[in-house]
């Protein structure tokens, strides 16, 4: 065990595979001599080589359709989308072509791509440096998508990424990447040192994706969520004095269904968590399959917690992220349902 | 002959601790570039777009075909705006430092390139810029209280909270809303340019973009589209050799000059030294007038160099040799016009400090009545009702009930 922050870990998780299996490539802008722009590629380069950690022109439609064309003749790409916010450009080779290339060639053709994008907000990023666009690639049939909340889930969830022959897009919530984070600007930045998740296995280990983390459990009420919520929700419940049980799902395609209805179904009430906007937002895909498969055993109409549908402003980072007491007003509104 | 094929991987030409090297950059002599008729067919004039049309020769003067005859009035506004925009950067690049904005981005080095090019437009010309083209905003007049109260997200914050710092935009200036996302304007102002075809007015549209974003497609799409349709719209591509880490050799620079995309695209393309105020000012007139006659599109390169790190959030003495800049083989802008204006007697080393003074002291009143309409984190606040504006013309009502819940969360 090794204390590894997000960056460390995912790090960490490359560093293994590129050793593992020679297949492995790594390309992205400034991923290669200067090691990311949030030094997750640091030292790879140097290690393995500048045929295996490639620097790539700026253009993420390219670095899709290159990554694509890499896999279908036998490597396994890891491709850095430097801002989930950039990841635009690259849409029509990830929904066109990537997540479809399995089906539409019966099966002859695949590419086994990884997609690692940071997203998400909280660092006076604006609106092109903070967006969480998962919802957008859930809703694409073929593609998995992940998006871990901790340094010890991120690399067993990337290995597995990496290692899957599906493409998957792999959301890194950047708020994150030094400390878990409870919503509470305000508050000092506690780092994943201080943190149980933080102390990460030096080796070769997977986490299974559509395995969601139950990370406390809890009898009175159920709150789902992912990414950078997951402290959030953790500190609103722990300061509501509810009994909640949080589950971070970890990866939303495949989606844990289990998991999540064997929690709703023991405490009757549910609250849905996201940092992305909340019109047409993952959210409303785990309230409908909640409503589907627990609605006997609820207690209370299902509340969605999420960003307010706007682009991410600038100045109102705050008021507009959802924090704990946004979380807070839905835990009460299932405990005591009007 | 290799017997293998092979993956040919860019090297930059000095990482730290290597000896500066630009040996790379081809450099035409100062008068040495013809200057074709503007009406010249693109594909007669392919030699511009790997020549360097360059006018101010080592000793400071203005020479050749290119040489544009300015008044020296006009050149000494040109060195004043240019001058404005690097203590500008300067005094902000510190108020990041010091926590007041949130982020900021430097143009050292590149002032030539807005500044000369936006005084050889017209007013109604429109300006698709860059994050780096903050000398087109101080040449086309916008205040410099205007500028400072974006980067504070403050209470006369002209994008109302919603931007990072130095996405700028001016309705009345006729200079669009800046974008985080790379290279998207090009394609845009070449729709513009050709709505003014379309209205039959005589305005033409002008971007910027560095040389690593036209390696996104939408740079080609401009491209293709201003060829097709022989758009009134000049497509700059501001080559300061860096794009945060990845030196030019990274967007397609090592295998062929930036302006000769252009001619492939049957584009007149125009290669210039990007650090002589003269010769940008005389390839934006003659680009400027093709557009106006009819003779379409032009492609330019303005070779230059990123003399500062890419934004505050940068450090380039991990990738870049230290004294990259001081190699740059095509020296300063500033410096250069200065010492042009000297070598003709209409400009001193004396007034040239009472120049910086009087533009320190501008900038530092024009910052204290900034901050007067508050900072990111002290003063008057914006108020976050806004955050909801603007998403559409009119408020739909899911937005309305959020809103709601937005100030009643806050209490």
């Amino acid at each position: 065990m090794a204390s590894m922050n997000m960056i460390q870990a995912l790090n960490s998780a490359m560093d293994i595979m590129l050793e593992r299996d020679p297949s492995v490539v790594l390309m992205g802008e400034d991923i290669g001599y200067f090691g990311g722009v949030f030094r997750t590629t640091e030292g790879l380069q140097r290690k393995y080589g500048e045929h295996r950690v490639l620097d790539s022109p700026i253009a993420e439609g390219g670095i899709i359709a290159a990554a694509i064309g890499m896999g279908v003749n036998g490597l396994r790409p890891v491709a850095e989308i430097q801002f989930a916010d950039y990841i635009y450009p690259g849409f029509d080779q990830i929904v066109s072509e990537l997540a479809r290339l399995r089906y539409r060639s019966a099966g002859q053709f695949f590419a086994p791509v990884t997609i690692r994008t940071p997203c998400g907000g909280g660092i006076r990023g604006g609106q092109t440096h903070s967006q969480s666009p998962e919802g957008i690639f859930t809703h694409v049939s073929g593609l998995k998508v992940v998006m871990p909340s901790n340094p010890r889930d991120a690399k067993g969830l990337l290995i597995t990424s990496i290692e899957d022959d599906d493409p998957v897009v792999f959301f890194e919530p950047k708020r994150l990447y030094n400390g878990p984070f409870d919503g509470d600007p305000t508050k000092p930045a506690v780092p994943w040192s201080a943190h149980p998740k933080g102390q990460v296995d030096e080796g070769y280990y997977t986490v299974p994706l559509g395995s969601a983390d139950v990370v406390r459990s809890g009898s009175q009420a159920t709150i789902i969520t992912y990414g950078t919520m997951v402290f959030v929700a953790l500190a609103a419940a722990a300061a509501l004095e509810v009994d909640a049980e949080i589950v971070d799902l970890r990866s939303l395609v495949p989606l844990d269904v289990d998991t999540i209805c064997s929690s709703v179904k023991k405490t009757g009430r549910c609250v849905v968590a996201h940092e992305a906007t909340r019109f047409s937002g993952f959210g409303a895909e785990i309230v409908s399959v909640v409503q589907e498969e627990c609605f006997w055993d609820l207690e209370a109409p299902i509340q969605r917690v999420a960003g307010w549908d706007t682009p991410y402003p600038h100045a109102f980072e705050w008021e507009y992220f959802p924090g704990q007491a946004r979380v807070a007003s839905a835990v009460k509104a299932v405990m005591e349902p009007t | 002959m290799n017997k293998h094929s092979r993956l040919h991987l860019p090297r930059a030409p000095a990482r730290p601790g290597e000896k500066p090297d630009f040996s790379y950059v081809q450099i035409s002599p100062a008068g040495a570039v013809r200057r074709p008729d503007v009406n010249a067919r693109a594909r007669d004039i392919e030699a511009l777009a790997v020549e360097m049309v360059r006018v101010l020769d080592d000793a400071d003067h203005a020479v050749g075909p290119w040489h544009p005859h300015l008044d020296p009035a006009e050149l000494q506004v040109g060195l004043r705006h240019m001058l404005l925009t690097r203590i500008y950067d300067e005094r902000m690049q510190r108020t990041q430092r010091a926590g007041k904005i949130s982020f900021y981005i430097r143009s050292l080095g590149e002032e030539a390139v807005s500044v000369a090019q936006c005084m050889a437009l017209r007013p109604g010309d429109m300006l698709f810029p860059s994050y780096r083209n903050q000398g087109l905003q101080i040449a086309r007049g916008i205040a410099l209280v205007d500028l400072m109260c974006q980067l504070l997200s403050n209470t006369h914050d002209m994008c109302k909270g919603r931007q990072l710092p130095v996405m700028y935009h001016s309705k009345a200036g006729n200079i669009f809303s800046i974008s985080g996302n790379l290279a998207t304007q090009f394609p845009q102002a070449v729709g513009w340019a050709m709505a003014a075809a379309i209205k039959g007015e005589d305005h033409l549209a002008a971007s910027w973009i560095g040389e690593g974003s036209s390696a996104e497609a939408d740079f080609h799409h401009a491209l293709l589209f201003a060829s097709v349709y022989q758009a009134p719209v000049i497509l700059n591509v501001v080559n300061n050799q860096w794009a945060i880490s990845t030196f030019q050799g990274y967007a397609g620079g090592e295998q062929r000059s930036f302006a000769a995309r252009g001619p492939g695209y049957g584009i007149a393309g125009i290669r210039v030294d990007g650090n002589d105020f003269l010769a940008v000012y005389a390839v934006t007139q003659w680009a400027a007038l093709r557009a106006r006659t009819g003779a379409g599109p032009t492609l330019v390169e303005l070779v230059t160099y990123r003399a500062a790190a890419h934004s505050t959030s940068d450090d380039p003495a991990r990738y870049r040799a230290k004294d990259d800049q001081e190699h740059w083989p095509l020296g300063d802008p500033i410096e250069r016009l200065k010492r042009h204006l000297i070598e003709l007697g209409e400009w001193s080393e004396e007034r040239h400090r009472a120049l910086t003074s009087e533009l320190e002291a501008l900038i530092g009143a024009s910052w204290q009545e900034a901050v007067t309409y508050g900072t990111l984190n002290e003063g008057p606040k914006l108020d976050p009702d806004l955050m909801f504006e603007d998403v559409f013309k009119e408020m739909p009502q899911h937005l309305q009930r959020q809103r709601a819940l937005m100030r009643q969360e806050r209490g």
